[in-house]
């Protein structure tokens, strides 16, 4: 019996970890979501680059000797931010900008292209084998008896934990208090009617996105220390996986995006313990059908009237 | 002039982060650590060149806008001069008779390697043109036309493995099988906005991939199905007995057929049964576009550009926009269908690898490239594709990477595609 | 013919439409009037099906209508044009109309591929329609150029040839006479009177152009801020304290 229960506490932890990972990507496509109506595509491979550029940094640190882990953790989180955000400030200025407004098709297809850009890219830079490193953050909580079965709780999975609660805090912070993050919501509301009032709108929606990729590069940084392993086609598997959960908890809201990943994250560790793994895939694409169908405008989401 | 500076200066230093990391450094496993290396002097050359001409050209965008306008070729003078209407459609009559009838003689005069490529490449003008019908005639964005493909390929192969049918009986079930998927998921999904529906097609992609990666016990799984007979022609025979006789194109007789060597007594040739699935292949074709010309002429065609134009329009007018887009989904799925047999056929073995999302998009590519809506387009487009990537087989992610990038240009540029044509409308005459 | 009674219509905490009533009897020219953000618009959008009205009741040849989709509503016999101009403008007029026509003609695939006798006898009607009504509002000349190339005036024009194609009972004009000048909005002028005179249709029209309003409206409703503020004939209402200060008090 408390086998069972703390085998069910495992998936839990293991869940709420990974969900809040698919949270902080899912930030990324929730505000341009919000801001331009677009899905970036693209954001996966976002995701992926900030994930390669962590274990550069770790492994450069490494080797100029550098032990201290905090040193570590925040220079692999800053390498990566800053890189993924350059990614995503190009990104939406060469392929959406010029296509704003009009058919809904094209920047789509721009995005796609974009995507397989990316990863062909990073493939062609990397190579396309699995890259690994060694876990720098080890030990954790045991959650039960010395003997027979425990729950591991791990540091890397509270620190992963805390920082997206971080993240989640400051961004909001940012949007409701700072003058962007005004703009942001003005622009998120009614573009023509921000241009109009004097938002530089362009400034805005670069913005949104330079943010969405730095969170995506902290969750890359995160999820590779946690599972030591990195390719150049983790990002589509990631990015459709956020997008689920950013749909789930309701496309444009922040405070969805971070639901969405978190129960999103649960529902695949579970059905990945009680079910089987490869499954786990199909049921992340089978809730988003789901949500689609059913409730597109997600848990936190508010339904939208066409305007005719 | 003053602001240029900083903005060409920061854009410079964008490109250094955007190239540096990931193409001037190297993680490299040295025993079990992992280390940063710096790429080639070649290599970090080439980042520095890039951002000095990023800088450059940012600077100096304007001037180069001017140039550009002032030496650009005008167009619009190429097409007043090109002959009047009526005489164009004569030679375009002319033109498509002679490319059949290249089409028909030239591979009985090539290597064997032709007919083959050639039959791939009709396979795609297929998939082409039946996208084609659901995202430039329609409009409606599917991500996951390749699980259509999949059905056709895998029912004629199941179908064959387990039942023995042939594949002239498989073909047209194939395609009705995969136009009944096309219903079931299009009845839900199709109401759903563009962007939504895009997504969730590529889920159906998806979850149809994995499925048949795990029934196993049926589809093989990874290991996928082999030895799928080619298709076999039927011969009247009238001595000794009047009877049809389903000729085969390999050395040896499998179950039901004779070969078509030992029934004319003739040396055998193993490029006979390539050139013979290349002319069912063009056969094929041929019916696909000439179906989808007539659709387009059709009421539904009408409905189907009526809708991408103006949805509300259309609800205006009493048009139902679901069963309109469903119609155009499930035609478009029942051409994927119809490849999918076709595909099978020519393989001879399949397995879900050959139908992942990249599927998908190399079709979505084809489509994009030959103009939205244009048949002709599609069809160069598709040879231009699977020739690419048939005579580059070695460059694989220098072709990838051209790819992604050929789509994002296309759609700054030209969306319409690299030959916009005009289609025939439809004319009121009058006396 | 056309029974509305008390539509609301909210938006959230905003009240687009509150408690608008009105009916349209056979033969009848109704024009809708109001100060601009009247709401007008929206009573529209509840008739047809565009929007699913939060109260109210709408009778349609007394049918009950609300809650209907859209395109239903439309084949009932209900037609309506937009604000702005929507036309199929890559298409041709003729294939304008063509498409107007869809319920009207063979959709069966395979009569269609193969051409059968039926397919094309009802292709030749359509097409004979189309050209009788291109004839009517003057198009004719230009029956083979793309919508999108057409003056505004002759849009206009064949937007409301579109609906009349589909021989409808009750024409819902939104606007039509904006944006066109004193001749052409005299030519609309007759053309909405012999509709109702010749083809036995019912005209719902939204106006701003008075004139045009006054001239030929059997009957008008003024709507100020989604409520109802008078109604009658053209001459209580040019007559009516209230309607002056509404409009007077927008500028």
């Amino acid at each position: 019996m408390l086998e069972a229960g703390l085998y069910f506490l495992q998936q839990l932890i293991n869940g709420i970890t990974i969900g809040s990972t698919y949270a902080l990507i899912a930030i990324g496509y929730t505000m341009v979501y919000g801001i331009i109506g677009m899905i970036n595509f693209a954001h996966g491979e976002i995701y992926m680059i900030g994930t390669y550029v962590a274990f550069m940094a770790i492994a450069g640190m490494a080797m100029l000797g550098i032990e201290f882990l905090p040193i570590i953790f925040l220079g692999a989180l800053l390498a990566s931010m800053l890189v993924s955000s350059s990614f995503g400030w190009a990104v939406e200025r060469i392929a959406y900008r010029p296509l704003r407004g009009g058919n809904r098709l094209i920047p789509l297809i721009s995005a796609i292209g974009m995507s397989i850009f990316l990863q062909n890219y990073v493939r062609l830079g990397q190579g396309s084998r699995d890259i690994a490193m060694s876990s720098q953050i080890t030990g954790g909580f045991s959650i039960g008896p010395t003997d027979g079965f425990h729950a591991t709780l791990s540091y890397m999975q509270i620190i992963i934990f805390v920082v997206m609660l971080v993240s989640m805090a400051l961004l909001t912070l940012f949007i409701s208090k700072s003058r962007m993050g005004r703009a942001c919501r003005a622009v998120a509301q009614d573009l023509k009617m921000a241009n109009l009032l004097g938002i530089d709108t362009n400034r805005v929606i670069a913005t949104t996105f330079v943010i969405g990729a730095a969170l995506a590069a902290v969750a890359g940084t995160l999820l590779g220390m946690y599972y030591g392993v990195v390719n150049a086609y983790v990002g589509f598997i990631a990015g459709l996986k956020a997008f689920t959960a950013a749909v789930l908890g309701g496309i444009g809201s922040i405070p969805g995006a971070m639901l969405g990943g978190i129960l999103l994250g649960i529902a695949e560790s579970m059905t990945a313990a009680y079910f089987s793994t490869e499954y786990k895939d199909v049921v992340s694409f089978g809730l988003l059908v789901l949500i689609l169908l059913f409730k597109p405008t997600g848990i936190l989401g508010k339904p939208e009237v066409e305007k005719i | 002039m003053s602001k240029k500076v900083p903005f060409a200066l920061f854009c410079a230093g964008l490109t250094v982060i955007l190239a540096f990391p990931i193409l001037g450094l190297n993680l490299e496993h040295k025993g079990t650590s992992l280390v940063v290396t710096g790429a080639d002097n070649w290599t970090l050359i080439g980042v520095l060149v890039a951002a000095l001409i990023v800088f450059v050209t940012q600077l100096l965008k304007s001037q180069i806008k001017a140039t550009y306008q002032a030496v650009k070729p005008n167009f619009g003078g190429l097409i007043q001069r090109l002959p009047g209407e009526d005489k164009r459609k004569l030679i375009s009559k002319l033109v498509l008779i002679a490319l059949i009838i290249a089409a028909l003689v030239l591979p009985f005069f090539t290597s064997r390697q032709w007919p083959d490529i050639a039959t791939l490449v009709l396979i795609y003008v297929i998939l082409g043109l039946g996208l084609n019908v659901v995202v430039g005639l329609a409009g409606l964005l599917d991500l996951g036309y390749v699980a259509f493909y999949a059905v056709g390929a895998y029912s004629y192969a199941l179908l064959s493995q387990y039942f023995g049918w042939s594949f002239w009986a498989c073909l047209p079930i194939g395609t009705l099988l995969a136009a009944t998927f096309g219903l079931l998921l299009g009845f839900p999904v199709l109401r759903l906005r563009g962007d939504y529906l895009a997504i969730v097609t590529l889920g159906f992609g998806e979850i149809i991939r994995i499925l048949l990666n795990n029934f196993t016990s049926i589809t093989g799984g990874p290991n996928g199905i082999g030895n799928i007979p080619k298709p076999s022609l039927p011969f009247i025979q009238f001595e000794p007995n009047f009877e049809i006789v389903w000729l085969e194109f390999g050395r040896r007789a499998t179950d039901g057929g004779v070969p078509f060597h030992k029934f004319f007594d003739l040396p055998y040739d193993s490029s006979l049964k390539v050139i013979v699935l290349y002319l069912i292949a063009l056969a094929l074709a041929v019916i696909t576009i000439l179906i989808i010309q007539r659709l387009i002429r059709m009421p539904v065609g009408r409905a189907w550009e009526a809708l991408r134009e103006d949805e509300i329009a259309c609800r205006s007018l009493g048009l139902n926009r679901t069963a309109i887009k469903l119609s155009a989904f499930t035609i478009g799925a029942s051409f994927a269908g119809f490849a999918g047999s076709l595909f099978a056929a020519r393989q001879g073995f399949i397995n879900p690898e050959s139908f992942i999302f990249w599927e998908s998009v190399i079709i979505l590519a084809i489509v994009v490239l030959g103009g939205m809506g244009s048949q002709i387009g599609v069809m160069i487009a598709a040879a231009i594709v699977v020739l690419l990537q048939e005579l580059t087989a070695e460059f694989d992610e220098y072709r990838l990477l051209a790819f992604g990038a050929i789509m994002v240009l296309m759609m700054i540029w030209k969306p319409q595609g690299l030959l916009p044509m005009k289609r025939p409308h439809i004319k009121l005459k009058q006396e | 013919m056309l029974k509305v009674d008390n539509l609301t219509m909210r938006f959230g905490g905003l009240i687009a439409v509150d408690n608008v009533s009105l009916t349209v009897g056979e033969r009848e020219i109704v024009s809708i009037i109001g100060p601009n953000g009247a709401g007008k618009t929206t009573v529209f959008n509840c008739i047809s099906g565009f929007y699913k009205p939060t109260d109210g009741a709408i009778e349609f040849k007394q049918m009950a209508i609300h809650g209907l989709p859209d395109f239903k509503i439309s084949r009932l016999g209900m037609v309506r044009t937009f604000q702005h101009v929507r036309l199929f403008n890559s298409m041709t007029v003729i294939e304008n109309l063509l498409v107007a026509q869809h319920r009207r003609v063979n959709t069966n695939l395979l009569s269609g591929l193969f051409k059968s006798p039926s397919y094309r006898k009802k292709e030749a009607e359509a097409m004979d329609r189309a050209a009788y009504w291109l004839k009517k509002v003057d198009l004719l000349p230009v029956a083979n150029r793309s919508a999108g190339n057409l003056a505004y005036g002759q849009q206009r024009r064949l937007e409301i040839a579109r609906c009349m194609v589909t021989e409808p009972k009750l024409l819902m004009l939104d606007e039509p006479a904006a944006g066109l000048n004193p001749k052409e909005t005299k030519d609309l002028d007759d053309l909405i009177v012999s509709l109702k005179m010749d083809f036995d249709v019912s005209i719902l029209l939204i106006e701003h152009d008075m004139s045009l309003v006054m001239g030929i409206s059997d009957r008008i409703y003024v709507i100020n801020q989604g409520a109802p503020l008078a109604q009658g004939t053209p001459q209580e209402i040019k007559d009516n304290p209230d309607v002056i200060k509404a409009y007077l008090g927008e500028e």
